[in-house]
């Protein structure tokens, strides 16, 4: 099936080259970074995790939320999902592809990773978040790329796939309460020790993803044949909207506790992020950024008329997508190092060439995400018309 | 269905034999290998249920004297001097009470307190969140309290400087070894992209000495066993009022603070 990836028109090409030749600049400066060290980040001995780990964090709520797709159709037969479930699983395999990259460029000493399998540590969080997701990954690998298979032989897919659908359904769940996990259980980062972080990642998740999976999902009309349908677009819009609503209101639950209770440590992230504190306050116009998207996206999505509209609901789930990123990509993770442990700030900003290894592996991800859609549209456009029972 | 009595018996027995060894498997999956392995000391060298600190700041006088102590460190493990705070290495170092002990803030405090810098290093947690998180044990606690650190087989996730409390862990944020200024060859430098910290000087206590910065500190330093009754830290810590950092959080810190009154600064 591959050999459908390596057949496109001069776009699809176009497109190719330009994420190598992103992927290509990021690599380069993968290279110095090997060489030299993390140093050419902007993390420090205070804030010692930055933008790579924000991003693994929110790309694992990402691959999670295929699930999203999978509960309707498989336990609720929500039949008209079975088109797009292919779009979610390929999405989960490229996010979960680019987690893992994040994770390897985050590494002190990327050459030493395997010690995490040969000396296993059950006690470390980090030991289970690779395990999980190593498995999150080959499930949907080899869900996806059976069902593909099954399909374009016009077959529904075999029996034993089904199986391994259910256990995906829990499986997603777990990758994401595990990496909050990472976060949630450390003493003294008051910002991050909070029983509702899995929750919340969670809510996000379900929101961003699916957000992200309706902009693809238009762009894919667009371009190619295949059309997921208007109705199925709608279902998914309502996701986002519940999703979301549920995101924006545990983060106000975080912020009464914060501030009801008054403890200092609870406050002072908040204060940081979105006030800044001792003239200290790089974040605090990309969180007003974030909360204001969060707003004019709850507002879109709740609102049928907008949510209806397609033009309006693409605003509003690029609006989401833009306002999690902020918020569970960067935001998250600097809020848990600010103050540091003697009430200090250090603040964090990323460098250039670590913003270029960013978009490096951003591009990774999109191509393996181009790759895999291609294949599956081309087999969607061959098989178009044929009703396969899922 | 006749099981008699030995038999009953003899069916508990098996499967109370069976739950402890399953038990004893699972234990040693989830202890640390590194605590099966733990080494038999050289003869002479100082052993210890679980080595603690207390360090008496008023017994510093000038700031030459914290900073011979802080150099006795530096200099016996080749600590890197990058000259800024982002990249910066440190074992042992200096900063304000208020910075040391956050949480106690208070607006009228002592004024001996309020400009008297305190020592910092790693507390060695009796119950180490920076050893729970590891996900490789290159971070692990010894028998005798020590918590170490293997160079050689940590990956540099820097999970562990997440986890500690206490801001105690440095990472090599590049190659440390330009800007060690004097090497001592006897004590291993880094290489980028591990974490390091105290150590309470593993090295010389297997040779019989006192940690180096204990050494150079002139009494206000008092290292020893907290499980031995009569050893100079148990007195000390009977006899005078100290404080340990933010003890709330339960890791269990093994360096006490010795406070004074201002009548006896
Ligand atoms: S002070 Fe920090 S580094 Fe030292 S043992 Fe405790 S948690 Fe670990
Ligand atoms: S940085 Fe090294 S010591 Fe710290 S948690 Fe990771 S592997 Fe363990
Ligand atoms: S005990 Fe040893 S390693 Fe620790 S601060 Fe003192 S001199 Fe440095």
């Amino acid at each position: 099936m591959l050999e459908k990836a390596l057949e496109g028109s001069r776009k699809y090409w176009t497109w190719v080259i330009f994420l190598l030749a992103v992927i290509g600049v990021g690599f380069i400066f993968y290279l110095r970074q090997f060489g030299y060290g993390l140093g050419i980040t902007g993390m420090s001995r205070d804030v010692s995790w930055g933008l790579y780990i924000g991003q693994f964090t929110f790309l694992v709520g990402v691959a999670a939320s295929a699930v999203m797709l999978v509960i309707p159709l498989y336990l609720h037969n929500f039949k008209k999902f079975s088109k797009i479930v292919i779009l979610g699983e390929f999405l989960a395999v490229a996010s979960v592809t680019m987690c893992m990259t994040f994770i390897f460029v985050d590494m002190g000493q990327p050459t030493r990773v395997l010690n995490v399998m040969l000396h296993p540590t059950p006690n470390s969080v980090m030991f289970f978040d690779f395990l999980v997701l190593t498995g999150y990954l080959l499930l949907n690998i080899i869900i996806g790329w059976t069902s593909m298979g099954a399909e374009r032989k016009g077959f529904a897919p075999p029996a034993w796939v089904k199986p391994l659908v259910y256990i995906s359904i829990p499986w997603a769940i777990s990758i994401h309460t595990v990496t909050a996990f990472l976060y949630a259980g450390l003493p003294g980062r008051e910002y991050w020790l909070t029983a509702i972080m899995a929750a919340r990642f969670l809510a996000s998740a379900f929101a961003a993803g699916p957000a992200l999976l309706i902009i693809l999902a238009m762009i894919v009309r667009k371009l190619t044949k295949f059309d997921p349908g208007k109705e199925v677009i709608q279902s998914i819009s309502k996701i986002v909207a519940y999703a979301m609503a549920a995101n924006v209101f545990f983060l106000l639950l975080e912020v009464f506790t914060a501030f009801y209770s008054s403890i200092p440590g609870e406050k002072n992230p908040f204060f940081y992020l979105y006030a800044g504190i001792d003239g200290f306050g790089k974040l605090v116009p990309l969180m007003w950024i974030s909360a204001i998207l969060a707003v004019i996206a709850l507002v879109l999505l709740i609102y049928p008329g907008t949510r209806r509209m397609e033009k309006t609901l693409a605003a509003a789930c690029v609006a989401v997508f833009a306002s999690l990123w902020i918020d569970k990509g960067f935001g998250l993770t600097v809020g848990g190092f600010v103050p540091n442990p003697f009430g200090k700030i250090t603040e964090y900003w990323p460098t250039v060439p670590e913003s270029l290894i960013i978009l490096g592996v951003w591009a990774i991800g999109a191509l393996v995400l181009t790759i895999l859609y291609k294949v599956a549209i081309s087999v969607r456009e061959a098989t178009a018309g044929i009703e396969i029972e899922h | 269905m006749g099981i008699d009595r030995r038999e009953f018996l003899k069916i508990i027995g098996a499967s109370a034999a069976f739950a402890l060894g399953g038990m004893t498997i699972v234990d040693a999956i989830v202890k640390d290998d590194a605590e099966a392995a733990q080494y038999t000391p050289e003869p002479g060298a100082l052993v210890a249920g679980q080595w603690a600190m207390v360090i008496d700041m008023w017994k510093f006088k000038t700031e030459d004297d914290r900073k011979r102590v802080i150099d006795a460190c530096n200099s016996a493990h080749n600590i890197p001097d990058f000259g800024e705070a982002k990249d910066e290495v440190k074992w042992i170092w200096d900063d304000s009470f208020e910075h040391a002990f956050p949480e106690t803030e208070q607006k009228y405090l002592q004024a001996s307190l309020e400009k008297m810098p305190f020592l910092l290093m790693c507390n060695h947690c009796e119950n180490p969140p920076c050893v729970r998180v590891c996900p490789t044990k290159a971070t692990f606690k010894r028998s005798d309290g020590i918590v170490m650190q293997d160079m050689h087989r940590c990956i540099g996730c820097r999970f562990c400087m997440a986890a500690c409390p206490y801001g105690s862990r440095s990472f090599n944020w590049s190659d440390p070894r330009p800007y060690i200024k004097h090497e001592n060859p006897n004590y291993p430098t880094r290489t980028k992209g591990v974490v390091e910290k105290c150590t309470f000087c593993v090295e010389r206590l297997a040779k019989g000495e006192m940690p180096a910065c204990v050494e150079a500190s002139n009494g206000a330093m008092v290292f020893g066993d907290l499980k031995d009754p009569n050893s100079k830290v148990r007195k000390l810590l009977e006899s005078t009022y100290t404080i340990r950092r933010k003890p709330e959080l339960g890791t269990g810190p093994n360096i006490y603070y010795v406070i004074r009154g201002a009548d006896n600064a």
